[in-house]
């Protein structure tokens, strides 16, 4: 269910990370939890996103949800596509749906994020409380 | 509407029903309920095009008998009960003396000296102390939420579907109207209501048998589309209605004049609790008016959300979202009176930005006929 090669957050975004840039989208358990994703907000590309800190909403029919980055850093693209179809990120949360890529200022941020294993322990640990 | 930690959650008799197929369950005024199915739009879409099945068996109801039955109920609602026949029933509200309301209703009309209401779910036990603290009548007061599951079967082909499971002559059921039926062999109160804006039918029965007829249903509606949905979609469509939802249109501060529910008030009917509150301002005027939108910028307006005219804080959202059968995203706001105006441009707050909306009548969707 959650690809091994990507590394996940608390707030339940996942980050896949070549060299020096991070792709960042929401995990399958944020959209399922969501539903209906109809509007997301997005930061432009040479914005500043800082670990932690929110960088964007995403909005399904019933609620409005922020978006917490996983890292620090400079945004170098934005998904495109999510604007008239945001949809896809119901369909293919760790694909095609991805949100935005940053030029990472700090790898070692990345250490402190679970694995796809540790996050699925979460998520069930969620479910039971 | 939170419920305190600690407090368990009341469960309605298809409650393992939903989960077993994959409903996702929320807190609702303190019961355990589905909020979606397949998704909200989906759901959405099967009421407005096909039919769609709710479980609203949290709703409550309210028993008031007895030879001051019509007497309490005079006092206590702003509508005129006594215009009601047998097998009648009609969208009211429980009066505080200040105009605003303790809750809407449905009353139905059961027998001569014999009414229940059907009151929302998280003010049960509030409807049901109020009207009892109210009854200096000798009526005979019960809160008999337990007897009771209540199934909404809401939709275009809802009639259709209905006629394959019931003994009852639907064609012969007018809307605001109910009988005695058995509905997949269970016998119970079918009337021609609903909070979706379509044609449809709410069906109050012994819980005991709640799984047949959940059952029954969806299998009779399956060549219609008949989708199970949940209270996500309920919300949406009742919203697309315009239909007022209490804890957001209605509270007990908001008069019923100023949630557009004149209609309600019959004035002229006696005295009851509030009349002269409503009367007064019907003399003076409104303080603020219920009005709806929709956004002429991208964004989604939600409860809460301050309104803008001409950049000063004048309103407040009541209920925004998404609609999904008019593609738009829509809301309903309360406004000062003199700023209500359909085609009247303003902004919404959307967490620091003001974004672009426009006044339109209501409601937003109207079936056709």
């Amino acid at each position: 269910m959650y690809p091994p090669e990507l590394l996940y957050t608390k707030e339940h975004e996942w980050i896949r990370v070549d060299e020096s840039i991070g792709t960042i989208g929401i995990t399958d358990h944020a959209q399922s939890e969501l539903g209906d994703i109809v509007f997301v907000e997005l930061p432009k590309p040479g914005d500043a996103v800082t670990a932690l800190e929110s960088f964007g909403t995403v909005e399904s029919v019933k609620a409005v949800s922020e978006l917490f980055s996983p890292v620090t850093g400079e945004v170098t693209a934005v998904n495109a596509k999510l604007q008239n179809n945001p949809e896809l990120i119901n369909s293919d949360p760790h694909g095609e749906a991805w949100l935005i890529r940053v030029r990472l200022k700090d790898r070692r941020e990345t250490e402190s994020l679970m694995s796809a294993d540790e996050y699925e322990k979460y998520i069930q640990e969620e479910k039971g409380d | 509407m939170a419920t305190p930690v600690g407090v368990a959650l009341k469960r309605t008799a298809l409650n393992k029903v939903h989960k077993a197929a994959g409903a996702r369950m929320v807190e609702f005024g303190g019961w355990e309920m589905p909020v979606e199915y397949a998704g909200i739009t989906q759901e959405h879409l099967a009421v407005r095009n096909a039919a769609g099945l709710f479980d609203v068996s949290h709703m409550g109801e309210i028993e008031v008998r007895g030879p001051g039955a019509l007497a309490l109920l005079q006092h206590i609602t702003s509508n005129d009960a006594s215009r009601l026949k047998v097998f009648q029933a009609q969208y009211s509200a429980l009066m505080l003396p200040n105009g605003a309301t303790v809750d809407d209703c449905v009353v139905h009309r059961l027998a001569d000296d014999s009414y229940f209401l059907c009151v929302n779910a998280a003010n049960t036990d509030k409807d049901f102390e109020w009207v009892s603290a109210a009854n200096r009548f000798g009526a005979e007061v019960r809160n008999v939420s337990g007897q009771y599951s209540q199934l909404a079967l809401q939709g275009p082909r809802a009639a259709v579907i209905l006629a394959r499971v019931t003994d009852a002559e639907l064609h012969r059921l007018r809307y605001y109207w109910f009988v005695e039926a058995a509905c997949c062999g269970v016998n119970g109160i079918l009337a021609r209501t609903g909070y979706t804006g379509e044609d449809g039918f709410e069906f109050y029965f012994p819980p005991q048998r709640s799984e047949a007829v959940w059952s029954g249903l969806l299998e009779a509606g399956k060549p219609d589309g008949l989708m199970p949905c949940g209270l996500g979609a309920r919300n949406t469509l009742r919203l697309e209605a315009a239909y007022p939802l209490y804890g957001h249109e209605l509270d007990e501060e908001t008069t019923l004049l100023e949630a557009n529910l004149g209609w309600v008030c019959k004035l002229d009917k006696g005295d009851f609790v509030g009349r002269d509150a409503l009367a007064a301002q019907r003399e003076k005027g409104l303080r603020k008016k219920l009005i709806g939108f929709e956004m002429t910028e991208r964004g989604i307006a939600r409860d809460g959300y301050d309104v803008l005219v001409e950049g000063r804080r004048l309103g407040t959202v009541t209920s925004g979202s998404p609609a999904p059968f008019l593609k738009k995203s829509i809301g309903l706001a309360y406004v000062p009176p003199d700023c209500a105006e359909p085609g009247r441009e303003f902004q919404i707050d959307i967490r620091g930005k003001a974004i672009g909306a426009r006044q339109v009548a209501l409601p937003f969707y109207k079936r056709p006929k």
